[in-house]
């Protein structure tokens, strides 16, 4: 990563701690912290699961929705400001900046959930009193989750790019649930026949595949994520936000800042 | 000294803030009290299961864990009020079961609450039985699955050959507990009714790390002590007036004819009593539940009395 990237990157990330983002992890703590005290009390044999199936689904649904908001803002935010002008009269180029928002928003949800994972493994300590090989597992999820926040990211910041942050959040937003919903998707465009199931099949192959990076209800159980799955999902990520930032970069050389 | 201004709106805006919060918390308690109808529990507004998997976005193990917590607290509240209206409790259970299919306590304990007759359950032994299959097809190689179906069948069903297939099947998984084979094997022969029936409260005991399963487990020990003692008892009163021509008068007779050392008495310490017709009986009938002999003619089997988890913790 060229240096300029690297400036940027942490300014974005500085900005974002700023931002008092990280603050969700006190709702994250109180969450877990809550559920992990009381559901022994109300629910019967469960303590295990729900500490690992609510922290996950929480870091995965905290982060997105910070992915989400920030980043739809990374753009407009400085269009607003005008320092984007400031920063562009540098020697930064326009793809650079883009490329650098994302990874410093990438690195602002690294950080939150490496912060939320210790708090997952503390609440498993507590309820189990020991960890076992199994939790093993719960580590492949948490980088499924980061795979999947590098997606929204990129796509979020795709969309800020081209429209307002209101619209950019709207279609960041539609793609996160229909990414979610991608075998269902995939279930219909197998059952539909002619002109309608080759546009299904399009646009199941098209929007981001989030349904196969939750793999939380696998490892609550303690089943074993393949390592051919963990590769593909890695590969799948990272060429899925190479092409969203590349559209962004795209569009973003193209945009008349006047 | 002057307050300066600035501290003074300080002050007042923080005795507004606790005084209007205080006085929120005060009249939302009294409107719960005034609208004391739990609607919410008693509706189960989302029945399909795949229509939830697909609002919750894939994120069904926690939804599964909430409706199993759900399934718990109904079942709780009814059985609590004492009402006998479970007829949510098996949706629920499906639910359930349908968005986590691994979830092994929503079978284990779910078919506990369904199976067993009013108080102590739903009396929906039909219900627990799909249960427990749709539990097996989905976690084959879970022996404690086979062991709740073959308790299922001796206990609801009194049906000795699935129960034996259930234990046998369970018997031959990799993981397994000891008692499987032996209880595939006295169901088959349908021999030993307590020694059978102590082995599955005991294999209950040892396999459950609940509180409640545990303490239910040893009030049936308890009581399966008590209907042996008492069947034992009565056959060796049976065997003295066959031998004397009469009934003995206490049971300082049977010991003196050499049919018992000592007073027997129950688990909790009390002498059996030997009732003028021969009968055995317990003293306190309520202190031991489940039992089903050494009760007064006409008595039901004492039950446990209705608590909360709390009141158990």
């Amino acid at each position: 990563m060229n240096s300029r990237i690297g400036y940027i990157a942490f300014n974005t990330f500085r900005e974002a701690v700023r931002d008092r983002v990280l603050y969700n992890l006190i709702a994250f703590a109180l969450l877990l912290s809550g559920a992990a005290i009381l559901v022994g009390e109300i629910s019967i044999d469960i303590e295990r699961l729900v500490v690992v199936n609510l922290g996950l689904t929480a870091v995965s649904l905290f982060g997105v929705v910070i992915a989400i908001f920030i980043g739809i803002g990374l753009v407009s935010k400085e269009i607003d400001k005008r320092t984007l002008y400031t920063v562009l009269s540098r020697p930064v180029r326009r793809w650079e900046f883009v490329v650098g928002k994302f990874f410093g928003l990438t690195g602002t949800l690294v950080v939150n959930t490496f912060l939320m994972a210790i708090g997952v493994f503390l609440a498993l300590l507590y309820v189990a009193h020991r960890f076992e090989k199994m939790d093993g597992w719960v580590l492949v999820a948490l980088y499924f989750i980061v795979l999947q926040f590098l997606i929204v990211c990129a796509l979020a910041l795709f969309f800020s790019s081209f429209s307002t942050p209101l619209m950019a959040a709207v279609f960041t937003f539609a793609l996160f649930v229909i990414g979610s919903l991608a075998e269902d998707l995939r279930g219909f465009a197998r059952i539909t026949h002619g002109l309608g199931g080759w546009l299904a099949t399009a646009i199941a192959y098209l929007v981001p595949n989030f349904s196969a990076l939750n793999v939380i209800s696998q490892v609550a159980h303690g089943d074993a994520v393949p390592g051919r799955l963990i590769l593909y999902n890695t590969v799948y990520a990272l060429l899925y936000s190479a092409m969203a930032i590349a559209g962004a970069v795209l569009i973003f050389q193209r945009r008349n800042l006047k | 000294m002057r307050m300066s201004s600035t501290r003074r709106v300080n002050l007042v805006a923080v005795a507004v803030l606790l005084f209007s919060m205080a006085g929120a918390m005060l009249t939302h308690y009294g409107i719960d009290h005034l609208r004391r109808v739990p609607v919410a529990q008693e509706a189960l507004y989302l029945r399909s299961s795949n229509a939830l998997r697909r609002m919750c976005l894939g994120y069904t193990g926690l939804l599964a864990d909430i409706y199993w917590t759900r399934a718990v607290q109904y079942f709780g509240e009814q059985h609590h009020s004492g009402s006998g209206d479970f007829r949510l409790l098996a949706p629920l259970l499906e639910v359930t079961t349908e968005l986590d299919p691994k979830l092994l306590p929503a079978y284990q304990f779910g078919a506990n609450f369904l199976a067993p007759k009013p108080p102590s359950g739903a009396g929906l032994p039909g219900a627990a039985l799909a249960l427990m299959k749709y539990g097996i097809e989905h976690n084959p190689d879970q022996w404690r699955l086979y062991y709740n179906l073959g308790f299922l069948y001796y206990t609801e069903f009194k049906d000795y050959a699935r129960a034996a297939d259930a234990f046998a099947q369970g018997a031959k998984l990799p993981v397994t507990n000891e008692y499987m084979p032996i209880l595939a094997a006295r169901m088959a022969q349908h021999a030993g009714e307590f020694d059978t029936a102590r082995m599955l409260w005991f294999t209950t005991y040892q396999s459950t790390k609940e509180a409640q399963i545990r303490e239910n487990a040893v009030e049936h020990l308890l009581a399966l002590q008590v209907d042996e003692d008492v069947t034992r008892l009565e056959q060796v009163v049976e065997k003295y007036r066959e031998q004397t021509g009469r009934l003995p008068a206490s049971m300082g007779d049977l010991e003196r004819a050499g049919f018992i050392h000592g007073t027997p008495a129950d688990p909790k310490g009390r002498a059996y009593k030997l009732m003028p017709d021969g009968r055995i009986e317990v003293q306190n009938p309520e202190s031991i539940f489940f039992i089903t002999k050494g009760l007064p003619p006409g008595a039901e089997p004492p039950q446990p009395p209705r608590k909360t988890r709390a009141d158990s913790k």
